[in-house]
C-alpha cells in the first residue's frame, strides 16, 4: 500500500476550515477486497465439461471453497478504505483494469464484496438505464420505462418527461420522440439515455465515463447537470478517463492503481501526480 | 472513528443486503407500475419489426392451434370420442401454453437479463413475474381468438364462462409461482434453459392437452398410483377448468374429485413456495 501517498479524508474536510458541524459520511469503505470468479477456463478441452458437471453437482450440496478446477480468480480491488461525505463529487481515476468500474459496482450494491464492508447512505444507484430500454420502442415509451425502471414514481415520470425529452434535444430536428428508440444515430440515442439517467434524484450518484456522450454542447449541458445532481442530493462518483471533465466536476479525486487505492486528495494535487504517473 | 461505528452513528446500512420479506414485499408493490410496463413493452415490442405487426398476437396462437388438430385431430385422429374436440383441443392448446411459456421465460428472466439486473436496482422478482404477466396478456389475445373458435364450433356462451376468470388466477399464480423457481435456478445454472424444453413437452403429452384423460381412465384399468398422478398434475387440473367453464359438453361429470381445491392447492404452493424460494437468494442474482 501507498500509505505515504494515501489520506484519509480529504483535506477540506479535515482542517475544519468551514465552521459547519461535521459533513455526513453517505459512503464508507471498510478494507473493501473484490474478487471476480471466471468459469470455464479449464486449463484444456478435454475435462473441461466433466469439471463444469462436476462443479453443478457440487453446489447443489452447496459446497465451493473457491479453489476449484477450472475457476481463476481475478482479484480486482484489494483492501480500499475510503469515506465520503454529502456535497462531494469524487473522481475515480486509473489506468484501464484499476478496478474503477468494479468498485463504482460494489458502492451501488451490485456485486458482493469478498473482504471488508462498504456502508451507504440509502442505496446509490448507477447512472444508466441503457439495460432497461428497447430498441424496437419508441424514445417516449422508453422514457416511461426508463424512468419506472429507476424506480421513479409514475406521476413523477409523467411530470418530468417533457424535461427529460427537452435536455436529451432529440425533438430539436424534427419530432423523433415518437419513432423506435433503433432508428437514432447513436449520438443521439445516447443522449436520450443519458436525460434519462439523470432525471431521477440520487442520493448518492455512481457515473461511468457518461460524460463523453454527445457533441460538445450536449457534453457541456451534461457537466452543468452533473453540477445540478450534486447541489439537489448528497454525493456523485465520476469514472472517467477524461482529465479535463475530473477537473471541471470533481473537488475530490480517488486514485486506483493495480486494484490498489495510491491516492486520496484534493482534485488538482492528484490530477498532478497521476498526469506525471501517465505521461512517463 | 472506526468506520463501522461511524457508519452505525450516521444511520448507513450495508451495500446490497437482501431485505426482509415484508420489506421485500414491500419494494415489489411500489414497482408494481414499472412490472407492467416492462411486460406491454416486451410484448409490443415482439413484433414491432414484422410487417404484420401486433395482428401475431392472434394469428400465432390460431396457427398453433391448426398444426396440433391436423397432427393429432386428422393424422392420428385422437378425437374418437372426444365431442366438441376442436375446441377441446384448443382449449388445452392454450391453457397449457401458457404454463409452459411462463416457465420457459421464468427460467431466462434473471439469467437473460444479466445487463438490466447489473446496472439497476430493483426487486429481482419484478423479472419472472413480468414474464408471466406479458404471458397472460399472451393468452388474453389468445382467449380472444378461442371465443372466435368457439362460437364457430357452435358452442353457446352461458354464464359458466364467468368461471374462467378464477381459474385463470389460480393458474396465473401457479406459473408465476413456478417461473419464480426456476429464475432461481436457470440464474445459478444457465445450462436449465436448454433442458426445458423437453421436460416441458414431456409435460405436455402427459397432461390430456390433445387426449381426454377421463376416458383413458374409463377404457384403461391404470394403477391406482397413475390415476391420482395424472388426475392431481397441476397442468391438467388447469386445462379441465378452463374446458369445464367455455364448453358446454364438457360438464362436470368429467372433472376429477376436488379439482377445484387441486387448482386453489397448486396456486398457493407454488406461489407462496416459489416467492420465498426466490427471495432467499435475492442479493446473490447477477452477481460473480
Amino acid at each position: 500500500m501507498a500509505d505515504t501517498l494515501t489520506k484519509a479524508a480529504p483535506a477540506t474536510q479535515r482542517t475544519g476550515a468551514n465552521p459547519e458541524p461535521a459533513p455526513a459520511p453517505t459512503v464508507i469503505a471498510d478494507g473493501v477486497d473484490i474478487v471476480y470468479r471466471v468459469h470455464g477456463t479449464g486449463t484444456s478441452g478435454r475435462g473441461a465439461a466433466t469439471a463444469a458437471l462436476g462443479r453443478i453437482l457440487r453446489r447443489r450440496k452447496g459446497g465451493g471453497d473457491g479453489t476449484e478446477r477450472g475457476v481463476r480468480t481475478v482479484h480486482a480491488v484489494r483492501n480500499i478504505s475510503f469515506t465520503a461525505y454529502r456535497g462531494e463529487a469524487i473522481g475515480l481515476i486509473g489506468t484501464n483494469g484499476s478496478g474503477k468500474s468494479t468498485l463504482l459496482k460494489a458502492v451501488a450494491g451490485l456485486l458482493p464484496v469478498e473482504r471488508g464492508h462498504i456502508y451507504t447512505d440509502g442505496q446509490p444507484s448507477l447512472l444508466g438505464v441503457n439495460a432497461a430500454l428497447m430498441n424496437d420502442l419508441t424514445g417516449e415509451r422508453n422514457v416511461h420505462l426508463g424512468g419506472l425502471a429507476m424506480g421513479m414514481p409514475r406521476e413523477q415520470v409523467r411530470e418530468r418527461y417533457q424535461e427529460i425529452v427537452d435536455f436529451s434535444g432529440i425533438n430539436d430536428k424534427g419530432d423523433f420522440i415518437s419513432l423506435p428508440m433503433r432508428t437514432y444515430s447513436s449520438g443521439m440515442a445516447a443522449r436520450l439515455r443519458f436525460s434519462i439517467g439523470s432525471a431521477k434524484d440520487h442520493d448518492v450518484l455512481l457515473i461511468d465515463e457518461a460524460l463523453a456522450t454527445g457533441d460538445r454542447s450536449f457534453q457541456k449541458r451534461s457537466e452543468a447537470r452533473i453540477r445540478a445532481l450534486r447541489e439537489r442530493a448528497g454525493t456523485v462518483f465520476l469514472v472517467s478517463h477524461n482529465n479535463k471533465s475530473i477537473r471541471d466536476t470533481c473537488d475530490r479525486v480517488l486514485w486506483l492503481e493495480r486494484g490498489e487505492l495510491r491516492m486520496d486528495g484534493p482534485t488538482a494535487e492528484v490530477m498532478r501526480e497521476y498526469e506525471r504517473f501517465t505521461s512517463a | 472513528m472506526d468506520p463501522a461505528a461511524l457508519a452505525a452513528r450516521h444511520g448507513l446500512t450495508v451495500s446490497g443486503a437482501r431485505p426482509t420479506l415484508p420489506a421485500y414485499v414491500r419494494q415489489l408493490w411500489d414497482r408494481r407500475h414499472f412490472i407492467t410496463a416492462f411486460a406491454t413493452a416486451k410484448l409490443t415490442a415482439q413484433y414491432s419489426q414484422a410487417k404484420l405487426g401486433q395482428l401475431w398476437q392472434i394469428m400465432t396462437p390460431l396457427l398453433n392451434a391448426a398444426v396440433y388438430y391436423f397432427v393429432f385431430g386428422v393424422l392420428m385422429n385422437t378425437k374418437r370420442g372426444v365431442p366438441d374436440y376442436v375446441p377441446f383441443l384448443v382449449t388445452g392448446v392454450f391453457v397449457f401454453t401458457f404454463t409452459q411459456q411462463s416457465v420457459m421465460a421464468g427460467t431466462r428472466a434473471v439469467s437473460g437479463s444479466l445487463g438490466l439486473v447489473r446496472a439497476l436496482h430493483f426487486p429481482r422478482a419484478s423479472l419472472p413475474l413480468s414474464y408471466c404477466l406479458q404471458q397472460l396478456q399472451q393468452l388474453l389475445f389468445s382467449l380472444g381468438a378461442l371465443v372466435v373458435i368457439l362460437l364457430a364450433f357452435g358452442v353457446p356462451p352461458t354464464l359458466s364462462w364467468l368461471l374462467a376468470i378464477p381459474a385463470l388466477a389460480l393458474q396465473f399464480t401457479f406459473n408465476a409461482g413456478l417461473a419464480l423457481v426456476m429464475a432461481r435456478l436457470g440464474s445459478q445454472t444457465p445450462d436449465i434453459a436448454q433442458l426445458m424444453p423437453f421436460v416441458l413437452r414431456t409435460w405436455m403429452y402427459g397432461s390430456g392437452v390433445m387426449w381426454s384423460i377421463d376416458a383413458v381412465l374409463k377404457d384403461h384399468h391404470l394403477p391406482h398410483a397413475v390415476t391420482v398422478l395424472l388426475e392431481a398434475n397441476p397442468a391438467a387440473v388447469y386445462i379441465d377448468l378452463m374446458r369445464f367453464a367455455l364448453i358446454d359438453s364438457f360438464g362436470a361429470g368429467r372433472l376429477p374429485a376436488h379439482v377445484w381445491a387441486w387448482a386453489a392447492g397448486w396456486a398457493l404452493l407454488a406461489g407462496v413456495g416459489g416467492f420465498i424460494y426466490f427471495w432467499k437468494a435475492e442479493e446473490t442474482y447477477g452477481r460473480g
